[in-house]
């Protein structure tokens, strides 16, 4: 177990370093430099100064030397400096982060615990009234562009209704200890969370729905009900354990997909994350931002998997075997 | 004995082509036929609405804000006073455009490394599954803001942004298919007969493999629509065309007061990304009726 | 004394596409305390369906009972409510399945699914369950039961894993045992040790067993007596040596006569291969007014396909339901 995870863990290691070099190659692939984008952010330079900036960072090193020292830098958590911000990337990343966590977090247990829930509740009833409000969940959540989902809930539980912020992470005028502090995050959050986990539900809940479906028509279902088990034993022991791992396989494949969908959620919301910072970045041309935003959220994606192998291990013992 | 012969008539008198069964079989699915309808209308507006209702999208036509059936507009302008139906048709076209040639791109691109992954097998097809797991790890839309900030907002990167991005599930449902197909009696038998690889992937087990891909296909036409709507809505595109999703990033300012200007292009969106997966669903059900029983 | 379990006129409906079929037609039999009884039949003809409507576990919403009582010890399972009927299954009446490797729950180890049944009915706690299952996998032979007690069923082989099923069947020291083609899906050398295994704790335990089967060599060995199916309807029935060696209904005789060793005294008689050449009757067919096996059968006349036969009693309880009994033996 703990080799099988080590190999894991190590391998995450290997694609990070691989992401280090896509973000390095497509820097040299792209127009312009880094002298480029300090002339540019310093109202312009002459080629002298240029070329002493390029000197001064490397520029004029071979490609691959240039790589090694750039590899070398991230592995101390130094991934440049934004002249956009006149800050140290890694500290700028790192004072984002928290925000667009939360968020995907939340959204993705939210999405995992009530696809599940409503998974398991339309297959034990598949004609009933949960079972079709799955199936037309399920095409909305394919069908509707999230940025757009975010807006209408906007329109509808901030504007028309008020009972939710329409922006931000939190209300600078409250007062109160980390309780208050705490509710007020959460009240911002609802609609973010909403708006990017409707996708995912649309996802889980399907799929735990005909997972559940295979499931409760196995033998082994059928042994559980011979041995006099209740109705509840069987479906949330015997029956949901099974049933989870492909949800769950399905929810950590979509860890970087539910980070681009914050990307867009973010700034529907305004909310304070990676996304928001990217956006800004991208319109400012701040590129050892963009790249070092892009490294992080490979970082979250790696690590996501990592938990839902250990997961996955946990619920389902043949999994170990296999790797 | 007589059961087995009553089949084997039934057999003959099928329709000889297997996609010619596949649509009677899509015909009769009703949701199907009206995400197609709903699909044909989209793309009828797409290629014809801007030459039967001309106009410069880009013009300021009336006052901002006009709601919808003002002055002739049928769906009012936005915060330049832009007409708002004028754009959509315009928009229509440029996502069925983008939404087609990214997935193209998509499907070429995972079809050669999920073919050649499933055909060789060993050392190839463990490269190749890296690179895709690889591209797995990065979150497709950062990737591809990445990709169009650098490289330029223009249609062909951002296409080419949002196809580099999104192959990994076709070349992984390619390479199960080819992983599939390669085991069975007629490769063996077309291995042993001297065809050479290129023809085995290319004429033997991918006509074979299509189905499943096919229907991936169709749905990376939706999905790709989606991507360019969320690049656009952020603004990464092409500033000198109009796109679904840039109608909404532009007026998303003003929806205190005109909501319909956010609401309406966004409908646009779901309904042909909805059609989109109707017909996938239907194309699903048409091609895999083993699975449909599930 | 009243036997243990007592069916008397059980007719099971399936629904089906076209309607409902009665996949178990007026079947009645009864079954003694510690006695053997084996369901013969081919697949499709309801042995596995009684075993599914004695512990009211026929598939929700398209199989029920429309006629007829399952008594067990003078109670009516039939009208049992779903509370009683969990006390009774795996308690007092458990079953083993066909297929060892599906059957067992892929993600509990073996220990958890044994003590859980024991928890359950006797209000063990966890400790207690526990040795109670290391005890059991002793009892069916798994060697070294201590040390896998905490495996999964994926880590055993076939014929481990139906030792198992064995194992949480009679955890409870059950009244009944029904055993669903038990060997089916192992190798013939394992399929003798479970049928083995079987008698040896069912004579421990006191436990009658319902053995569903189409293994004739299975039925001489372990049962006293026996009833053959045929699409839904008992055929015939009664002590298992007696049936053997004179089979009454012609369907009978067509199921001994796949199995050469039984035939030892019988060389002579070996009736045609076209006896058992057609195939079993659709659902759409079952419950007619006629002998449904007359299709295949070698002595039917006109009288067979306009009245159902039923069933005839001799001596020992031998009856068969078949016009032309005197015709066959």
């Amino acid at each position: 177990m703990i080799r099988a995870i080590s190999i894991r863990a190590l391998y995450a290691i290997v694609l990070l370093i691989a992401v280090l070099v896509l973000n390095f190659s497509m820097l040299h692939l792209a127009p312009g430099d880094v002298a480029d984008t300090i002339a540019q952010a310093s109202g312009g330079a002459d080629p002298e100064v240029m070329d002493q900036i390029r000197r001064d960072y490397g520029l004029d090193q071979p490609f691959l030397t240039q790589l090694g020292s750039y590899i070398v830098k991230v592995a101390k958590f130094d991934l440049g400096y934004s002249f956009f911000y006149n800050r140290p990337v890694t500290d700028l990343i790192l004072e984002r982060l928290p925000a667009t966590l939360l968020l995907v977090i939340s959204a993705q247990l939210l999405a995992l615990i009530v696809g599940v829930v409503l998974g398991v509740i339309s297959a034990r009833n598949p004609n009933g009234l949960t079972s079709h409000f799955v199936t037309g969940l399920a095409l909305f959540g394919y069908s509707a562009p999230v940025f757009w989902t975010g807006i209408l809930l906007l329109i509808a539980f901030s504007l028309n209704l008020p009972i939710f912020p329409s922006s931000g992470m939190r209300d600078v005028t409250i007062e109160g200890g980390f309780f208050a502090h705490t509710v007020d995050v959460l009240h911002h959050l609802v609609l973010p969370v909403i708006a990017l986990c409707s996708v995912y539900l649309a996802l889980y809940s399907r799929l735990c729905r005909s997972s559940m479906l295979e499931v409760l028509g196995s033998d082994y279902v059928r042994t559980a009900k011979a041995k006099g088990l209740s109705e509840g034993q069987v479906v949330y022991k015997h029956a949901l354990k099974n049933a989870l791992s492909p949800v769950i396989t399905l929810a950590g494949l979509q860890f970087s997909a539910v980070i681009s969908g914050a990307v867009l959620v973010e700034a529907v919301f305004s909310w304070p994350g990676l996304g928001t910072l990217a956006f800004q970045s991208i319109i400012a041309r701040d590129t050892p931002t963009i790249l070092g935003i892009l490294f992080f959220s490979a970082i979250v994606v790696v690590i996501g998997n990592l938990i839902t192998d250990l997961v996955l291990r946990m619920i389902d013992p043949r999994v170990g075997g296999k790797a | 004995m007589s059961v087995t012969r009553i089949n084997l008539q039934e057999e003959l008198q099928k329709p000889s082509h297997p996609f010619k069964e596949a649509w009677v079989m899509f015909r009769s699915n009703h949701s199907a036929m009206f995400g197609l309808i709903v699909l044909l209308i989209v793309i009828f507006a797409g290629v014809f609405g801007p030459v039967l209702y001309q106009g410069d999208p880009f013009d300021m036509v009336w006052a901002p804000f006009s709601p919808p059936g003002e002055e002739g507009y049928l769906l009012g302008t936005d915060y330049l006073g832009r007409d708002l139906l004028l754009m959509i048709l315009h928009g229509a076209r440029v996502s069925i455009a983008i939404g087609l040639a990214a997935a193209f791109l998509t499907v070429v691109i995972g079809i050669t490394i999920g073919a050649l992954a499933g055909f060789y097998r060993g050392w190839v097809e463990e490269v190749l599954m890296r690179i895709t797991e690889f591209f797995q790890v990065l979150p497709t839309l950062l990737f591809s803001m990445v990709i169009v900030a650098l490289f330029g907002a223009s249609l062909p990167i951002v296409t080419f942004a949002i196809g580099v991005v999104s192959w990994p599930p076709v070349a992984r449902i390619t390479r199960t298919e080819f992983l599939r197909i390669r085991e069975l009696e007629y490769v063996t038998a077309a291995r042993a007969s001297g065809v050479s690889n290129w023809k085995l992937i290319g004429r033997v087990i991918l006509p074979n493999a299509l189905p499943p891909i096919i229907v991936q296909a169709a749905l990376m036409v939706g999905s790709a629509i989606l991507f360019e709507a969320g690049l656009s809505f952020l603004g990464l595109t092409d500033p000198n065309i109009v796109s679904w999703g840039q109608i909404i990033g532009s007026n998303r300012q003003y929806i205190l007061d005109s909501s319909y200007i956010v609401t309406i292009p966004g409908l646009a969106i779901f309904i042909t990304v909805l059609a989109i997966s109707l017909v996938g669903d239907g194309l699903n059900d048409a091609l895999n009726p083993k699975l449909r029983k599930r | 004394m009243s036997p243990l379990l007592e069916i008397e006129n059980l007719r099971v409906e399936l629904t089906t596409r076209d309607g409902s079929a009665p996949v178990i037609d007026d079947l009645s039999f009864s079954l003694n305390a510690g006695e053997t009884v084996s369901f013969v039949g081919e697949s499709g003809c309801g042995k596995s369906m009684t075993a599914l409507a004695i512990l009211g576990l026929l598939p929700a919403g398209i199989g029920r009972v429309t006629r007829g009582s399952i008594k067990f010890n003078g109670e009516d399972l039939t009208k049992a409510s779903d509370a009683r009927m969990r006390e009774i299954r795996g308690n007092e009446i458990s079953m083993i399945f066909q297929e060892p490797m599906t059957s067992l729950n892929p993600v509990f180890t073996i220990g958890e699914q044994i003590a859980e049944v024991l928890r359950e009915h006797r209000d063990m706690n966890a400790a207690q369950a526990r040795s109670r299952a290391i005890e059991l996998l002793d009892a069916v032979r798994i060697p070294n039961a201590k040390g896998r007690v905490d495996d999964y069923p994926h880590q055993m082989s076939g014929g481990q894993r139906q030792r198992v099923m064995i194992a949480i069947a009679l955890a409870c020291e059950p009244k009944i045992l029904i055993a669903d083609e038990p060997t089916t899906a192992l190798d013939v050398t394992v399929q003798a040790q479970i049928f083995e295994l079987m008698r040896d704790l069912g004579r421990e335990f006191e436990t009658s067993i319902i053995l569903i089967t189409h293994d004739m060599g299975a039925v001489a060995e372990m049962a006293e007596r026996m009833l053959v199916m045929y699409a839904g309807r008992k055929v015939e029935a009664g002590p298992v040596d007696q049936v053997i060696d004179h089979p009454k209904h012609p369907y009978t005789k067509g199921l001994i006569s796949c199995v050469p060793h039984l035939l030892a005294e019988l060389t002579d008689e070996r009736p045609p291969l076209a006896e058992i050449g057609g195939i079993v009757p659709g659902l759409a067919e079952f419950g007619r007014n006629q002998c449904l096996y007359a299709a295949r059968c070698p002595l039917a006349d006109d009288k067979c396909l306009q009245e159902r036969p039923l069933p005839l009693a001799g001596k020992n309880g031998h009856e068969a339901a078949c016009w032309h009994v005197e015709k066959v033996s």
